[in-house]
Parts: C-alpha cells; structure tokens; sequence
C-alpha cells in the first residue's frame, strides 16, 4: 500500500512539473502585451519590464517562477493594480469552494437516490423517469441549464434570486445548475449498479436466511453497489471545477472562475499563470486521493498499479 | 395393404438416386452475415438509436444547405428588423443586430459539427496509433510512452485548451488544435488496453506461428477487433467535443464574431435571455437535440458492435 501510494505521488508531481512548465511556455507564446497602453512612455515600461523581471533571460524567468512557486508566491496581478495572486485567489476561492461542494453534494446524494429508486422500479414509471432526467442532464450543456433556470425560476417565477451569492437562498439555483451533469451521470450509474448487484450470489443467500427486503437493499445492495460510483469521482471533480467558469459568469458569482475567465481575456499573465497552477494542483491531488481511495476500497487495483 | 394400393399409384420413375453432391454439402444456404452487416441490423432494430442516427443525418443535411435556402447571409445586418419573433420571412426570427437566425443556426451547426468531428475524428487517429504502437511493441518504448501519457493524462483538459486557445487565437483551426493537443492522451490509453489483451490472445499466437509478419497481424487480426470499442468511442466523444467547442465559444475564446457556432448562439442567447428568450431557446434547442441523439447513437453503438452480444437479440 505504502508503495503504491509513493510512486501515484511522484507521478502526481511530475504531473504538477509539467504542467506548470506548459503553462509558463504557453503563457509566454501569448499574442498581445499585458502593458500595451498609449499611455506609457519607454521609460515607465520599461521599469513595468525590470518589475515584472520580464528583462532578465528565459531560463532565469523560469526558474525564478518555480522557486517563487514552491514557496507560495504567485506574484502580483498585472491588471489588478495592488492586488497579489495570492489575495485574489485566497478571496475568490473560497465562493467557488463552497458552490463546488454544494453542487457536488447535491448532485452525488440525489443521483444516489434517483438511481436507487430506479433500480428498484425498474420497468415502472419512475424508472423511466430518472431515465428522462438522466438524459436531460447528459444533453444539456450547463450554461443552457443556468440560464434556462434563472430565466424560469429566478425571473419569470421570481422563486429565487437571480443572481449572486449572499445567502442560502441565493446558492440553490447554481448548486443545481452545477452539479445535474454529475446527478444524471450518477444515477445512471447507481441503477446499472444495484440491478448488477441483484444477481450476486450473496443477495440470495441473503434471501434464503430469511432477512426482510428493506435490509437487503440497504445492508447488501446498496453499499456493494456504490462502489462503481466512487470511480467517477476524479472526473467529476475536474468537471465540476470547469463548471463554476459558466456558472459563475451566468449567476454573477465573484468566484475564482469569474476570475480566470476574465484574466485570460484580458491577458493578466501572472494570474493565468496563478490559477491554472493552482487549478491544476487542486485537480492533480483531487485525482490523486480518489486513485488512492480506489485502492483502499478495491484492493485488485493496488495489486495492478504494481 | 392399403399402404401398398397407394405405391402401386406412385409411378416409381419419380424416386431416383442422388448420391452425395460435395458442392452442395458445403454451400451456404443464406447469405454470409459479416460482423459490420449484423452491427448495421442490431442497430437498425433499436429504436432510440436508429431515430439518433437520423436526426444526426438531418442536421448534417441542414447544415450544408439550410443557409442556403433562406435566402440571407449569416453575417447581414437589419437594422430595421432587430430582436423579431419567429415569423414567415425568418423562421427562427433574428437577432440583435437582425441576423436571420435560421441561417446563423444552420452555420454555427456546419462550424460545430465540424469541429465536433473533424477533433474527435484526429484524436482517434493519434490516440489509435500510439497505443495501438505502445500496446503491440511493448518493452521500453511502451514504457516510455506510457510514463509521459500518465504525466499528460493529470493535466486538467479543459484548462490547456484554453490556454492554446488564447495562445492561438479564436477561429475553427485553433479550437481543433487545442482539442487535439491533449484529447489523444484518451484513446492511447485505452486503445493499448485492448491491444495488449488481445495480442495474447490465441489467434494473433496461431497468426505469428504460421509466420505472419507484424503488419497483416496489425491490420487484418488485431485491428477489426478494436475497431468496434474505437467506432463507439469516437461517438460518444463528438458530442464531448462540441461542448468544448460550446464551452470555449461561451467564454469568449472559441469562434469570433461574424463567423457563428452554437456556442457563440447560446453565448447571445443568454446575453438576451431576459427579453427575447426566444434567442437562447431556439439554439439550445439544437445543441441538446444533437447531444442526444449523439448519446443515443453511441449507446446502440456500444450494443452493436459488442462482439459477445453479437448473434442475440
């Protein structure tokens, strides 16, 4: 186990290496000129160059940027006057953070339940129900979801409000904006699941003791077929995460989505560079933690990682 | 008795000999049934996937000439018609600067089903032949191949495309660069699954004794087998594809003014949504349609061309 959980961490970081380095390169192939401004003499841009250290060799620029990296300094905002990477993402994540976990916890426990109540009518009109929802979730992208539900729920019906968030009731509409592609995926797995499950040889060894149905389904079915469910978890995440750009955007959330979006417009280096570093960290160890609960949980797949 | 009275009857001329006919003993009396003729059957007979097939085929259709047949160029601007609902003269109505709707629904089809497939289609391509590669050669190349895949495969998709994006610049080139540069990584891995677990098997063993060389046991032994996961994968992929496509284009970095997408529509639409929602409704309409009837195909597909289902109903 110790072993396996060593060498996903050096992938992991070599991944993080990587990615830090493509991103340094691509930042620096951008078209456009994070000073361009009539505005400035030679003079001043010039001291914005040495500032920014933009005059120093590439290598050096690199390396300075890894060093700065690994001791948690992503620099200062070059459209933001005054504002650090740092404070920008230590002030913008923590919306994004918490609309995640509401959109993933909604979408996990009610694509649980769909999917149960679907495999346990199966053939029945709930079924095909969750069916239907499964298939919406699937098909429609979330940015038409988000504004299809501020348009019903926020402005037509006036059931919510329309936009930012100060309070509970603000997070519900982009929570189910967020998370209905991960509940539709995860029914949809649930029910295959738990209709697999039936068949195994325990439940009916369960059946032949005499336990009643409800603790079957609760002690036998269920928590052996939710396993299949924790494999999506990693892409989930990543999907997620990619959400709250949209979601953010539609629902005027000052999240850390807002953010990246309108620093790659405005072509902000240093926070590109902050971001999607930090975004990548955050996916790489998201990814990283799920490949190692899959190897608790699952121990054939700890011994094929060898 | 009476058996015999009706022999008698029977002229005995009719009865002859036949004696064994080698040909015949071996012809096959109904028609040779291949595996893509029994996919093609299987998928005719479901429903859900015939009918997703078909409105792909219509949409594909109306991409090429519906902006034709309106009558108004995607890019024309009415300052006296703008924002106007459905009506005889534009079907889908207009938009903001008073673009006939229909035909700029109809182009950003063209752009994003091309973009959905052309990507999806040079990902297979990449992806198939270094896994295809890495899985049949093996040893250090593979091992090799593999680490940086499993380096590649971390990096967050999404993120990367939008950085080759704002790299690149917006247009239809670009977003299936950007696509593509990370979007193999999928399909090599998944591709050298397979082609490991096949190359043990008994057949490609039988192949190499007889002395086939590397090449025909590619192409004519390991490939037909993989064919069918790579063809429903590649399905299930154009639908991801155009969300990207859509996703980018919503953000500001997929397809620039005049020329259209769905995502550009739908980036409009919601723009609108307040007042004429009619704007968001009727792009959407499409994108959701496509995506499903592309989910719906792939999921036949995946039917289809499983060879253990191959020959039940």
């Amino acid at each position: 186990m110790g072993k396996y959980i060593l060498k996903r961490l050096g992938i992991s970081l070599l991944t993080l290496l990587v990615l830090i380095t493509i991103v340094f390169i691509l930042v620096r192939l951008m078209p456009g000129d994070p000073f361009a401004s009539d505005k400035l003499t030679p003079e001043i841009r010039q001291n914005l160059e040495r500032y920014y250290g933009f005059d120093k060799p590439i290598i050096v620029q690199y390396f300075t940027y890894i060093k700065n990296i690994l001791n948690g300094d992503f620099g200062y905002s070059m459209k933001y006057i005054n504002q650090s990477v740092n404070t920008i993402i230590a002030d913008s994540f923590p919306y994004s953070f918490d609309l995640g976990m509401r959109g993933l916890s909604v979408s996990i426990s009610l694509g649980l339940v769909l999917g149960i109540i679907a495999a346990l009518n199966r053939g029945k009109t709930l079924d095909y129900m969750s069916v239907i929802i499964a298939i919406i979730g699937t098909s429609v992208p979330d940015f038409i979801i988000g504004g299809l539900l501020q348009y019903f729920f926020g402005i037509k019906w006036g059931l919510f409000p329309v936009a930012q968030y100060k309070g509970i009731e603000y997070t519900i509409l982009p929570s189910i904006a967020l998370g209905f592609y991960t509940l539709a995926m995860v029914s949809r797995i649930m029910r295959a699941s738990m209709l697999e499950v039936v068949q195994q040889d325990y439940i009916k060894t369960a059946k032949s003791k005499g336990i009643s149905n409800f603790r079957i389904t609760a002690k036998h079915q269920i928590r052996n077929a939710i396993m299949p469910v924790v494999t999506v978890l990693g892409p989930t995440v990543a999907s997620v995460l990619t959400g709250t750009f949209v979601v953010e955007s539609i629902f005027a959330i000052p999240g850390m989505g807002k953010y990246y979006v309108q620093s790659v417009q405005n072509l902000d280096y240093s926070l590109i560079l902050g971001m999607t570093v930090f975004y990548g960290a955050f996916l790489v160890l998201a990814n990283m933690v799920v490949d190692i609960l899959y190897g608790v949980i699952d121990p054939r797949i700890r011994v094929a990682g060898k | 008795m009476e058996n015999n009275e009706v022999l008698k009857k029977v002229d005995k001329n009719a009865f002859k000999r036949i004696g064994k006919n080698v040909e015949k003993m071996e012809a096959i009396s109904r028609p040779n049934l291949t595996y893509w003729k029994d996919a093609w059957r299987r998928i005719k007979k479901n429903k859900a996937a015939f009918a997703g097939l078909i409105i792909i085929i219509v949409y594909v259709i109306l991409a090429v000439f519906g902006p034709l047949i309106s009558g108004y160029e995607y890019t024309q601007i009415d300052s006296s018609r703008m924002n106007q609902f459905v009506s005889k003269e534009h079907w889908f109505g207009t938009d903001e600067l008073g673009r006939d709707l229909w035909t700029r629904v109809w182009r950003g089809a063209r752009v994003s089903l091309l973009i959905g497939f052309i990507s999806t289609i040079l990902n297979t391509i990449i992806g198939g032949l270094v896994g295809g590669i890495s899985g049949y050669y093996g040893g250090a190349l593979d091992l090799v191949l593999m680490r940086i895949i499993d380096v590649l495969y971390g990096i967050p998709y999404l993120i990367v495309s939008i950085l080759v994006m704002v790299v690149l610049g917006p247009g239809v080139s670009s977003l299936i660069i950007a696509m593509v540069i990370v979007g193999w990584i999928g399909t090599a891995r998944f591709v050298r699954g397979e082609v490991l677990r096949l190359k043990e098997q008994d057949f490609v063993a039988a192949a190499k004794v007889l002395g086939v060389s590397d090449l025909p046991i590619i192409v004519k032994h390991i490939l037909p087998n993989v064919m069918g996961l790579i063809i429903t994968n590649l399905t299930m992929a154009v639908p991801k594809a155009i969300f990207n496509e859509a996703f980018l284009s919503y953000i500001g970095l997929g397809i620039s003014p005049p020329e259209c997408s769905w995502g550009v529509l739908a980036k409009s639409g919601v723009k609108m949504l307040r007042i004429y929602p009619y704007q968001l409704f009727i792009p959407s309409f499409f994108i959701c349609t496509t995506m499903l009837a592309l989910n719906l195909l792939g999921d036949g597909m995946r039917d289809a061309l499983d060879p253990k289902l191959r020959g039940t109903e």
